[in-house]
C-alpha cells in the first residue's frame, strides 16, 4: 500500500499536486477540532477587519473570526459531500451491477426506477423537504435526500459496463465454478467498475456541494450550521461586496476551488492507476 | 529496378514503456533481415505475441508510440517512389499509402463504415490516390468489382446488408482498386467459415497474379500458407528463424520449430498421434540467451544456450537460423496425395 | 445400457427484430443424439457459423431452453429454471470448456481462486489440505501441478497452460461429461495439438465423455468417435467419425471436406472449389428431408 503511494507521488505529478491540495484542505478542516472560538457565537471579534496578522482571513460583519469560521464550514461541507458521494455510490453500485449481471425482469424493474429518479426535478423536491422538515433539516438529512437522487445516471453507467462483463467468458466460467451471483458481482465485476466509481464520486461531490451552496445562498438550509454555502449566504445578506468586505466572499470561494481542483487531480490520477488496463500492464501482461 | 520490392535490413522495433515506475522494453522485432520480391505471395507465420503483428505494423508504416524503430531500415522501391519507412516523412508515407501499399484486414467491419454505403467508402479511400472523380471514378470501381465477381449494386449497399464473405470480397476490392504494388493481408480469412475461406483465398491469389503485386500474407494457420504462398517466413520470438519456398518448408524444413508446426497439423485420413510442442513462447521483455527456441527445442545442445544462430543459406533460396539445421527431420513423412484426398473424387 | 445424455427432437427458435419486423429464426431443428454412460466417447458437432452448433451446446449446458423437444441428463430434464441446489447438482456433472483461454479467467484475479471455489462448492470441502489435494489432483490430470498455478495471474501463464487450467477446473467435480465449444479455435497452432491430445487422454485415461464442437474437420477426424454435421440448424449426416469423414455422403458434408486446406500440395496454390458442389449444397438449405439409416451405421438426410 505504501509503495503504491510512493510510486504515485514519484511518477505522477497530478497525484502529487492533488495530495498536497487535499492534505492542506483536510488539515485546515481538522483545525476546527482545536478551534478556540465557537462557530455559532456572533460579535465575539471586532467586525469587518481585513486579513491581518491577528485575523489571518479577517473578520466578517457578524463579528466572527473568518479563519476559524471557515475551518468549521469546510469540515461540514466536506462531511456533507463525502456522505452524499458514499451513500449514492453504494446505491449506484448495487443497482448497476445487479441490473447488468442479473438482466431480465430485475434489469427492467431497476432501470424503470432509475428512469423515474432521473426524471424527477431535484430542486423543487429539496425546497419541499426544507419546508416540511424546517429545523430538522440538518446536514445529515440533506445528505440523505441528495444521496437518494445522486445515483441513477451512475447506476446506468455501471450497468452498461456490467452488461459487457456478463457476456465475457470468465463470468460464465465463474458460474460453472459454483460462485454465487453476489460473489460474481462483487469479486469479478466490481474491479472493472472502480474507475467509473472514482470519477463519478468526484463529479457527484462537486454536484452535491454545488447544490448545497445554491440552497444555502437562497436560504433554504439551516443557516446556523456553518458551511461554505451559509458563509456566502451571510456575506450576501450583509452586502459584503458593496461595503467592501471582499474577503468574506473571496476566501470561501478560493477554498472551494482548491478543494475541487485537489479532488479532481486525485480522481484523475487514481483512475489511471486502478484502471484494469493499466493495472494489467503494470503486472506485466 | 531490382528484383526486390522491399528490403528489410537489421530491423529492430521495440516497445518502450513506463508505467508508474515499472519500466519495460519489449523487443517485438529483433534484428530481422529479409526481402520481398515483386510478384510473389510471401507468408508470415508465427504464434500470437511472436512479434509478427509488430513486424507487419512496421511494414505498413503504422508505427506509433510506445513502439519505435531502434535500428535498421525498411526500404520500398515502388515505381517512381523509394521510401525507407525508418526515416520517411509523414508526407512520403501519405503518398505511398493505398496507391502503392494497401492492406486487407481481419475484420471487414473495421474498414467498412457501418453507416456509409460501400460506394462512399470507396470514394474515401481510393478517389484521391486514383486521381479520378464522379462518373470516371465510379466506372473504374465498377470495372474492378466485376473482376472480383461482385455486382455493381454493392456500391449502393450498406455493409450489414452483405454476407461475411461478400464483405471480405469488398475489402479485397477496396485494397486492390488502385492496383497497389504491395498488399499486406493480415489474417484476412481467420473469421470466415471454411467454404468461404477457400473462396476468398482463391480470389486474393487470382487478383495478385492478375496485377503482379507482392502480397505479404500473415496467418498462424499453416494449412493456409501451404495453399496460398510462394515463400514462407517463420517468426519466433521477434526473429525470423526460417524462410524458404513453401513446398520446401513443408517437406524439408530446416528449423525444428517449422518442423514441429508442420508435423502438428492433423489430416483427414490419418489418425497417427500428433506431437504437441510443450512450453511457452518466451517473454519478449526478457528473451532467453542464445537461440530463443532452445528451451522448447528437442535438438538443443549447449551451444544453442549461449550463441545466437545466424540466418544462413541451407539450400537453394532457403535460409534457417539453427545450429543443427542439418539434423532437422520432417516429423511426418509426406503422404501420397491420392490417399489423402481419398474417395472425394 | 444407461443413457447419460439424451437429446430428443430438440428445436430452438429465436425471435429477432423489434415491433415492426419480427422474424423467427430456427437455430436448431429436430436434433436428436444420445450418449451412453458405459462408453466414454468424444462426440463431435461440426458446423459453420449459423449452423446451430453453439446453440445446441448451450441447450445441453442448460443455458438456453429448447423451444420444443427435450434434453435429459441421467433421466432428468435439463433446465436453468430449477432450484439453485438442483442446478449445482447438474453443474457438478456437466462442465463447460470455453473457447478462448485468455478470456476464461478474470485477468485481475488469481487462477487458483476458480479452482478453489469449484472444489469448495461441488466437493463440499473446507479444509485447506483437502482443497489443495482436490485442486492438485485435477491439475495433475491435465499435466500441470498446483505449485505451477498457485498465486498466478492469467497473464503469467501461456495460452496452453490457461486452457489446461480451465479444463482442470472443470474436472474437479469429476464430471462424466464435458462440453467443449471450439476449445482450440483461438489457440496457436503449436498449442492446438496439446489441447486436443488432452481431450483424448481424458476420454482414454479418465473415462470422461466430451462433446466437442468445432468447424475443423481435421481435428474432428483425429479425436472423435462419432460426429454429426450440421447445416443451418439441421443435422445432415451423423455416424462414426472415420466412416463419415473418409467418405462423406451428404452434399454439404462433401463440400466441407473439399474445402479443407490440405498440405499435400503445399506450394502448388490449388484453391479452386467446384462451383457445382457449392450450388448443390446451397440448394438443400431449408429443405426438411429426413434422416435415413445406411448400412455402414451412419444416418444421412435425404430429400
Amino acid at each position: 500500500m505504501f509503495s503504491v503511494f510512493r510510486d504515485l507521488i514519484r511518477y505522477n505529478l497530478e497525484f502529487a499536486i492533488g495530495v498536497v491540495l487535499v492534505t492542506v484542505v483536510l488539515i485546515f478542516a481538522g483545525l476546527s477540532f482545536v478551534s478556540p472560538v465557537d462557530p455559532i457565537t456572533i460579535y465575539a471579534a471586532i467586525p469587518d477587519m481585513p486579513p491581518s496578522a491577528q485575523y489571518w482571513f479577517g473578520t466578517n460583519s457578524r463579528g466572527q473570526d473568518l479563519f476559524w469560521q471557515m475551518t468549521f464550514a469546510l469540515r461540514n461541507t466536506l462531511t456533507f459531500g463525502l456522505t452524499v458521494a458514499l451513500i449514492s455510490r453504494v446505491i449506484a453500485i448495487a443497482v448497476g451491477l445487479a441490473a447488468g449481471y442479473l438482466g431480465g425482469w430485475v434489469d427492467r424493474v431497476l432501470m424503470f426506477f432509475c428512469d423515474i429518479f432521473v426524471a424527477i426535478p431535484i430542486f423543487p423536491i429539496l425546497i419541499l423537504f426544507y419546508f416540511v422538515l424546517r429545523s430538522d433539516m440538518n446536514t445529515m438529512n440533506l445528505a440523505l435526500i441528495m444521496a437518494s437522487f445522486g445515483w441513477p445516471f451512475d447506476a446506468r453507467l455501471i450497468r452498461s459496463v456490467a452488461v459487457g462483463l456478463r457476456h465475457r467468458e470468465f463470468t460464465r466460467h465463474a458460474v460453472f465454478a459454483g460462485m454465487s451471483a453476489p460473489k460474481i458481482m462483487l469479486e469479478e465485476h466490481l474491479p472493472y467498475v472502480m474507475p467509473i466509481i472514482f470519477s463519478t464520486a468526484m463529479a457527484n461531490m462537486i454536484w452535491s456541494i454545488g447544490l448545497e451552496v445554491t440552497l444555502a445562498v437562497l436560504g433554504f438550509t439551516n443557516l446556523n450550521i456553518p458551511t461554505i454555502g451559509t458563509a456566502i449566504y451571510w456575506a450576501n445578506n450583509h452586502s459584503a461586496m458593496i461595503v467592501g468586505v471582499w474577503w468574506w466572499i473571496l476566501i470561501p470561494v478560493i477554498i472551494v476551488v482548491l478543494l475541487f481542483i485537489g479532488l479532481f487531480l486525485l480522481a484523475v490520477s487514481l483512475n489511471e492507476y486502478i484502471d484494469p488496463r493499466s493495472r494489467l500492464r503494470r503486472m506485466g501482461a | 529496378m531490382s528484383d526486390d520490392l522491399l528490403k528489410v535490413e537489421g530491423l529492430k522495433a521495440y516497445y518502450q514503456m513506463n508505467y508508474f515506475g515499472v519500466r519495460r522494453e519489449v523487443r517485438a522485432v529483433d534484428d530481422i533481415t529479409m526481402s520481398i520480391r515483386r510478384n510473389e505471395i510471401y507468408g508470415i507465420a508465427g504464434e500470437s505475441s511472436s512479434g509478427k503483428t509488430s513486424f507487419i505494423k512496421v511494414l505498413a508504416a503504422a508505427i506509433r508510440p510506445p513502439m519505435r524503430i531502434v535500428d535498421g531500415s525498411v526500404k520500398y522501391e515502388f515505381k517512381g517512389l523509394a521510401v525507407d519507412v525508418a526515416t520517411a516523412t509523414p508526407e512520403q508515407i501519405e503518398a505511398m499509402r493505398w496507391k502503392h501499399l494497401s492492406y486487407i484486414m481481419q475484420g471487414s467491419m473495421s474498414v467498412l463504415n457501418p453507416i456509409r454505403r460501400i460506394g462512399r467508402t470507396f470514394e474515401d479511400f481510393a478517389a484521391r490516390p486514383l486521381g479520378l472523380r464522379g462518373a470516371a471514378f465510379r466506372q473504374r470501381v465498377i470495372g474492378h468489382l466485376e473482376r472480383l465477381k461482385l455486382p455493381a449494386d454493392v456500391l449502393n449497399a450498406y455493409p450489414h446488408e452483405l454476407s461475411g464473405g461478400m464483405r471480405q470480397r469488398v475489402t479485397i476490392g477496396l485494397a486492390t482498386v488502385c492496383h497497389p504494388e504491395f498488399i499486406i493481408a493480415d489474417e484476412p480469412t481467420t473469421a470466415l467459415d471454411v467454404v468461404v475461406q477457400k473462396e476468398v483465398l482463391g480470389l486474393i491469389r487470382e487478383i495478385q497474379q492478375d496485377m503482379g503485386s507482392s502480397v505479404v500474407f500473415v496467418t498462424h494457420d499453416m494449412s493456409v500458407h501451404a495453399n496460398m504462398t510462394d515463400r514462407v517466413g517463420i517468426i519466433y520470438a521477434g526473429r525470423l528463424v526460417e524462410e524458404g519456398p513453401t513446398r520446401q518448408m513443408f517437406f524439408a524444413p530446416k528449423h525444428p520449430y517449422t518442423a514441429h508446426l508442420v508435423a502438428s497439423l492433423p489430416r483427414i485420413g490419418d489418425t497417427a498421434q500428433r506431437p504437441a510442442l510443450e512450453g511457452r513462447p518466451p517473454n519478449l521483455a526478457e528473451p532467453p540467451a542464445g537461440c530463443r527456441f532452445h528451451p522448447r527445442c528437442p535438438l538443443a545442445v549447449d551451444k544453442c544456450k549461449t550463441e545466437v544462430p545466424p540466418l544462413v543459406d541451407v539450400a537453394n533460396d532457403h535460409r534457417s537460423a539453427c545450429w543443427r539445421s542439418a539434423d532437422v527431420q520432417p516429423l511426418v513423412a509426406p503422404q501420397a496425395p491420392q490417399a489423402a484426398r481419398g474417395v472425394m473424387a | 445400457m444407461t443413457t447419460l445424455l439424451d437429446v430428443r427432437d430438440v428445436s430452438k427458435r429465436f425471435t429477432m427484430g423489434g415491433l415492426l419486423s419480427r422474424k423467427v429464426v430456427a437455430a436448431v431443428q429436430d436434433a436428436s443424439l444420445s450418449l451412453d454412460v458405459e462408453t466414454p466417447e468424444i462426440f463431435t458437432i461440426i458446423g459453420e457459423s449459423g449452423s446451430g452448433k453453439t446453440t445446441l451446446a448451450r441447450m445441453i449446458l442448460g443455458l438456453e431452453l429448447p423451444t420444443s423437444g427435450e434434453i435429459s441428463f441421467r433421466g432428468k430434464t435439463v433446465s436453468q429454471r430449477v432450484s439453485r441446489q438442483e442446478r449445482l447438482d447438474f453443474m457438478a456433472n456437466v462442465q463447460p470448456v470455453f473457447q478462448n483461454p485468455f478470456e476464461a479467467f478474470n485477468p485481475l484475479k488469481r487462477i487458483d481462486r476458480y479452482l478453489e471455489a469449484t472444489a469448495a462448492r461441488f466437493l463440499k470441502l473446507s479444509q485447506r489440505d483437502d482443497l489443495d489435494a482436490a485442486m492438485d489432483g485435477a491439475l495433475q490430470k491435465v499435466g500441470l501441478s498446483l505449485v505451477e498455478v498457485r498465486g498466478r495471474y492469467p497473464h503469467e501463464l501461456s495460452g496452453g497452460q490457461l486452457q489446461r487450467a480451465a479444463i482442470a477446473r472443470a474436472l474437479i467435480p469429476n464430471p462424466p461429461l464435458l462440453v467443449a465449444d471450439e476449445p482450440v479455435s483461438m489457440v496457436d497452432a503449436s498449442l492446438r495439438m496439446s489441447i486436443v491430445n488432452l481431450l483424448k487422454s481424458l476420454r482414454d485415461d479418465f473415462g470422461v465423455s466430451v462433446i466437442y464442437i468445432t468447424h475443423d474437420l481435421a481435428t474432428a477426424y483425429y479425436i472423435s468417435n462419432r460426429l454429426i454435421i450440421m447445416q443451418r440448424g439441421r443435422i445432415v449426416e451423423m455416424g462414426d467419425a472415420r466412416t463419415v469423414l473418409d467418405n462423406p455422403e451428404h452434399p454439404y458434408s462433401r463440400l466441407l471436406k473439399a474445402s479443407v486446406l490440405s498440405t499435400e500440395d503445399a506450394g502448388a496454390g490449388k484453391l479452386a472449389t467446384d462451383p457445382g458442389m457449392v450450388k448443390l449444397a446451397g440448394e438443400l438449405v431449408g429443405k426438411a428431408g429426413r434422416l435415413v439409416d445406411r448400412a455402414d451405421g451412419r444416418m444421412v438426410r435425404v430429400y
